[in-house]
């Protein structure tokens, strides 16, 4: 909503600064988010809390000036002078203006042309600077074709207004010559972002009222009574509303022998810097009118509506649109209509759209004679479907979809009505049609010091919080400790009952000020100490592999079905997957919600590659499945792991720059399961859809599923265009870790005995899982056998074909007592006999 | 023989002074103090002496070795101090040589400034509620006070679920705010202690998700940390003392707060709180771009609708909720441009947390 300050001033006494004003509008709700100065002076420089622009015109090099002559130039047929009076003396005036060319040549003009003059030394817009269009200029004498030109009528674009640079500002009449155009017409104007709930304030009165409530000043009400000189309006028109809850209220008014003419400047500027278009005197009267008072209306052609009467008395019937019915509008595009559309129709068929726009066929033109004036009241749930299913927003239906209370319809009208007479000189039929089938009750609170002390902490008397509301305009009565709070008739957003405590509480605590209620800690003792296991797993997941030298990232969750395919190898079959689809996606990347976490990350990797020739990442977040009919989604809260490229950052010194492949995500795999003290995990070969079918690996714990972990399949890692190298990747799925957590493991004691070390060297077929080997060692080795670890695997011709060498490193250790060799010996034995029972193994002879 | 000894201690002394490595003092000592020296010579000579001669001379070649040995000693110890000496002098390393780098790995900067807002929250006794991510109509909207129609809708644009079958009024979409898990959280509660429910106090943190074209400002998916607080005596001044904490251990001891009037449909009254710019102490800067303040969340009092839906009798109860931005948080303190950054995913961008 853009408020000219002028305007706004009409309503209201305003002695603060125009920024004060806005932060003081800000802090009660009316957020203020730009000043956009036409003309008045600009705050000095300083902390500007509210974004400012425009320019402030210089008062002694801009003022009203008269045109008394406009005449040829001698040497260009696209230019004229103007003999121009300043209030100081006469200038020549050159100007290429188009709006001057009509008075060219006929002489001494009377009255003179009003404009807006600047003198030399004037700084304007430059409407010429193609880079910046509000670079200004400061004009200087200078020589145009052979005439000396110093000074300039100005257009609204040089002037900061609009975007108008045709012709020059052809200011009203009575503007008084050598005044400081400044002072004539400067503004401010505020751009104030209106929440829903404060949609009374969609108009210059609404907001005049916050002003005078939170600035303690008094609010002028406009006048609503206009002259009417006419005949009465009985007789002239009929109203029929068929749903009162569709449409509680509808108003008209008649003014007849109008004169299409322009509005006077003053009030085109007035719509121009509240953003609206100024069309003529009619029109911008029921424009001007919905922006001073908030009462959208329109105007039919009255003469038409007669006619569409068969010369009868129009009947205007308010109506939801029947099946397959149409009406083209005033933009002139034919419109398929709802049944939840609500229509204006007489019985021709429909002549608007209520509320939202008027048809072409009834709407006034240049032509209109007799105008019939409505002013209505809608229910805003029709209008918002129908602006929706229109696609057709508008200034009427802005303020409709927001709530406009009916009381505002006559008014509107009234107001209307004196605005046209003034603008148009027509005559005003005395009164109004006015059908109210179902008055609106205007809600009534019951409210204590009491429920402001428990909702706002703040202590007030029944007589303080009387005072704050009153402020608003709300009746209030008091009874003892009883306020009893009659909501004013132009709002309805306060709701009954406890709704409607919380809503007054509201505007107590913003007119009290929200800064003076002041600060206190909650006084309730602790609620319920419960906390999260689920985030806390997370987090800690989060730190290991951290601290393992993984970076976390987070993706999109949206994707689509073909991105995640690129996660296959083409041979795969594309298995019919289904998804959580969206109905809106914002772009064919977004279609669904993703499934898995490979494709996400494997685009992160192919994203990074060219930059990091070591890339290792994880990411924890959920996947969507759906279910069989689409309703039920599960979210599956994932851990992805995946590694690119080389396993140790380039340096100076020697390292080990190799590419990092399945055991390197293995590795980390085992230190985060025994991190997080996860007992029994097995990987077990097995792999998973875009894996690699014999480097993956199926991982569980007591023999529930954590996750599949292996190198991805060489065709998919060519689907990234990614280099021929092992791209190890890991999928977890996390609540399983968690279940599989055990946070009161158990830790055994440190004994000082001496260890007894040795190596085992171990032959064994090819296909023996060196996992069973170790296992087999483990179980036999008993307590006593404190660490079992593989140092070497070994192929070759002397083991023959087909054969692996597995040789261990073994630490035997009694808690309580120094091993002898003969009791090393016979558990070693031990282990190598039941090796050679279970896996066939042989004791490798060095 | 006194003399000879006296004269080859003084011999020794003066070769001694001039020794300056251990080879030379090795040979020094088997020449002075050696089988063959002098002085071993003269303690070999005793038996052959008399009686009277035999103790003057043992004493004073006893003397003589004493004293030998012990500037033999002293002159060790000193060659292998300069040894030291000189081995350090030699042995330099060049500092500035770039150290072995190890591979560090890093967490989220959203998840970043997640952890530290549950930090000062868990201080204050929230509990972190998490709740799902495709909701429906009734729970994100309508039972926040968002009816059908609602114009506060506009403000959430929405993505909406393909479901089979009709869900009329009520259909899936994504969340558009954490919020629906203040009816998820009240629900559970009051079911689970339906007489006289005991306080809640949780902070709601996840992903959310508005249709929007992704700008530098704007994205489809963003995190939202809220925050809600439920008794029988909570006011307004606790929201605000509150919400000041957290301010002040979020953004340094010194931050200013202020509250504005705004408007959200589950909370009455309802404010913007605002912080006084950290980066510039209130003064103006890009970041607050002039304004001296920096928008930092949206807070109210629970709608008196929104606590009935969730089981709690407004007639006795009351509470305050709040929801911020991490990523905007975020940006903030980084001086970050660009919320594309956040999800791009660009090594250079995350590992400069």
């Amino acid at each position: 909503m853009k408020v000219p300050i002028s305007w706004l001033k009409e309503y209201v006494e305003i002695n603060l600064p125009v920024e004060e004003l806005a932060h003081r509008l800000t802090l009660a709700g009316l957020e203020v988010e730009e000043i956009r100065y036409v003309g008045l002076p600009l705050p000095a420089d300083g902390n500007q809390e509210t974004k400012i622009s425009g320019f402030a015109w210089g008062r002694d090099e801009i003022v009203v000036g008269e045109v008394r002559e406009v005449m040829p130039h001698p040497d260009a047929d696209r230019l004229v002078l103007c003999r121009l009076d300043d209030g100081k003396q006469e200038h020549t005036v050159l100007t290429g203006a188009s709006n001057l060319f009509p008075y060219l040549g006929k002489g001494e003009l009377d009255p003179p042309l009003k404009v807006a003059y600047a003198r030399e030394g004037a700084t304007i817009i430059d409407a010429y600077s193609e880079e910046d269009p509000a670079a200004l200029t400061t004009l200087k004498r200078k020589k145009i074709r052979g005439v000396e030109s110093y000074s300039m009528a100005c257009s609204e674009r040089e002037l900061g207004i609009s975007e108008e640079h045709e012709g020059i500002i052809l200011l009203d009449a009575d503007a008084q010559t050598g005044m400081p155009l400044a002072d004539y017409m400067g503004d401010a104007v505020l751009d104030i972002a209106i929440t829903p709930n404060i949609a009374r304030a969609a108009s210059i009165l609404g907001v005049a009222r916050e002003v005078a409530a939170i600035t303690d000043a008094k609010l002028r009400t406009p006048d609503l009574e206009p002259v009417m000189e006419g005949n009465s309006i009985e007789g002239k028109a009929v109203i029929e509303i068929t749903n009162p809850e569709d449409n509680p209220r509808f108003v008209l008014g008649l003014i007849e022998n109008v004169k299409i003419q322009p509005s006077p400047y003053l009030v085109q500027l007035r719509l121009k810097l509240a953003g609206l278009r100024p069309i003529d005197g009619l029109v911008d009267a029921t424009n001007y009118t919905m922006l001073e008072i908030g009462e959208p209306l329109h105007a039919f052609d009255y003469d038409v509506l007669v006619k569409r009467a068969g010369g009868q008395v129009p009947k205007i019937i308010t109506r939801r649109a029947e099946q397959g019915e149409t009406l083209t509008t005033l933009d002139d595009v034919e419109r398929k209509l709802d049944d939840f559309t609500v229509l204006v129709t007489d019985k021709a068929g429909p002549l608007s759209l209520a509320g939202v726009m008027g048809g072409a066929d009834s709407e006034v033109t240049s032509d209109t004679v007799n105008v019939l004036l409505e002013g209505a009241s809608w229910n805003y749930v029709n209008i918002r479907r129908t602006v929706s299913a229109q696609a057709l927003p508008s200034e009427a239906a802005y303020r409709f979809e927001r709530g406009v209370h009916p009381e505002l319809a006559p008014q509107g009208v009234l107001r209307c009505l004196e605005w046209m007479r003034k603008w148009t000189g027509g005559t005003v039929a005395k009164g109004l049609v006015d059908e109210y089938p179902h008055p609106f009750e205007d809600v009534v609170v019951e409210l204590t010091p009491g429920d402001v002390k428990r909702w706002l902490g703040i202590t007030l008397t029944t007589e303080e919080i009387a005072d704050l509301l009153k402020k608003l305009d709300f009746g209030v009565e008091i009874k003892q400790d009883l306020l009893v709070v009659n909501t004013p008739p132009h709002r309805l957003d306060i709701g009954e009952g406890m709704v409607g405590k919380a809503d007054l509480m509201e505007e107590i605590a913003r007119i009290y000020g929200y800064d003076r209620i002041p600060e206190s800690y909650l006084a309730e003792g602790l609620p319920v100490q419960a906390g999260n296991r689920e985030l806390d797993l997370e987090e800690k997941i989060r730190d290991s592999l951290a601290g393992l030298g993984l970076q976390e990232i987070v993706t999109y969750r949206m994707t689509s079905p073909a991105q995640e395919l690129r996660a296959r190898p083409p041979q795969e079959k594309a298995p019919e997957i289904d998804y959580v689809e969206l109905s809106n996606p914002i772009s064919a990347e977004k279609t669904v919600l993703r499934r898995d976490l490979l494709a996400s990350m494997l685009e992160v990797v192919e994203k990074n590659f060219r930059n990091r020739d070591r890339i290792a990442l994880f990411e924890i977040g959920p996947v969507f499945v759906p279910s069989e009919k689409g309703q039920e989604i599960q979210e599956i809260t994932t851990l992805g792991i995946c590694l690119s490229g080389k396993r140790n950052l380039p340096s100076w010194q020697s390292t080990d720059r190799e590419i990092m492949g399945f055991y390197d995500l293995k590795g980390l795999v085992e230190e985060l399961v025994s991190i997080l003290h996860i007992s029994g995990v097995k990987y077990l070969p097995e792999s998973a859809p875009g894996f690699h079918p014999g480097k993956s690996a199926r991982i569980e714990a007591d023999g529930n599923l954590l996750g599949y972990l292996g190198e991805v399949h060489p065709q998919v890692v060519g689907n990234y265009g990614l280099p021929d190298r092992p791209l190890p990747a890991a999928l977890l799925d996390v609540a399983s870790l968690l279940a599989g957590v055990n946070e009161l493991y158990e830790v055994t004691p440190v004994h000082d005995q001496p260890p007894v070390l040795e190596d085992l060297a171990l032959v064994v077929d090819e296909e023996v899982p060196a996992g069973d080997v170790e296992s087999l060692v483990r179980q036999t080795g008993g307590k006593t056998l404190r660490e079992v670890r593989l140092f070497d695997v070994y192929r070759g011709e002397q083991l023959g074909e087909g054969k692996k060498s597995l040789a261990y490193s073994l630490v035997y250790q009694h808690p309580e007592k120094t091993l002898t060799d003969k009791e090393v010996l016979a558990i070693r034995n031990k282990i190598v006999k039941r090796l050679e029972k279970e896996v066939g193994a042989q004791l490798r002879s060095w | 023989m006194q003399e000879k000894l006296e004269k080859n201690k003084q011999e020794a002394l003066d070769a001694l002074d001039k020794i300056e490595d251990q080879d030379a003092l090795d040979r020094w000592q088997s020449q002075y103090l050696g089988r063959n020296s002098v002085v071993m010579e003269a303690f070999k000579s005793l038996g052959t002496l008399s009686k009277e001669e035999r103790p003057l001379v043992g004493k004073a070649a006893n003397q003589v070795k004493v004293a030998l040995e012990s500037a033999s000693r002293e002159k060790e110890t000193q060659l292998e101090e300069q040894r030291i000496t000189e081995s350090l002098a030699s042995e330099r390393i060049d500092v500035t040589l770039p150290g072995r780098r190890t591979v560090s790995g890093n967490i989220h900067p959203t998840n970043r400034t997640l952890r530290e807002i549950y930090r000062i929250f868990g201080d204050m006794g929230f509990r972190i509620y998490r709740s799902r991510e495709v909701e429906t109509d009734l729970v994100n909207f309508q039972m926040l006070n968002f009816p059908p129609h609602h114009p506060a809708r506009d403000m959430q644009d929405t993505f909406f679920i393909k479901s089979e079958g009709d869900r009329a009024d009520n259909p899936l979409m994504l969340r558009t705010h954490t919020s629906p898990g203040q009816i998820h959280a009240m629900q559970e509660h009051t079911s689970k202690y339906p007489d006289d429910p005991p306080p809640i106090r949780i902070i709601l943190p996840g992903m959310c998700y508005r249709y929007e074209q992704i700008t530098s400002r704007s994205e489809v998916q963003f995190n939202q940390v809220e925050g809600l607080a439920v008794g029988k005596s909570i006011t307004f001044q606790d929201l605000k003392g509150t919400l000041s904490n957290f301010a002040r251990r979020m953004f340094g001891q010194s931050a200013k707060t202020r509250f504005r009037a705004s408007h959200f449909p589950f909370t009455e009254p309802s404010a913007e709180m605002d912080v006084g710019c950290f980066l510039c102490g209130g003064k103006g800067c890009s970041v607050c771009k002039g304004a001296g303040w920096l928008e930092i969340l949206g807070c109210g009092m629970v709608h008196p609708t929104v606590l009935i839906n969730g089981g709690f009798d407004p007639e006795v109860y009351s509470g305050f909720a709040f929801g911020m931005g991490p990523e905007r948080i975020t940006m903030m303190r980084h001086h970050i441009e660009d919320i594309r950054y956040f999800w791009a995913n660009d090594l250079r961008f995350l590992e400069q947390f």
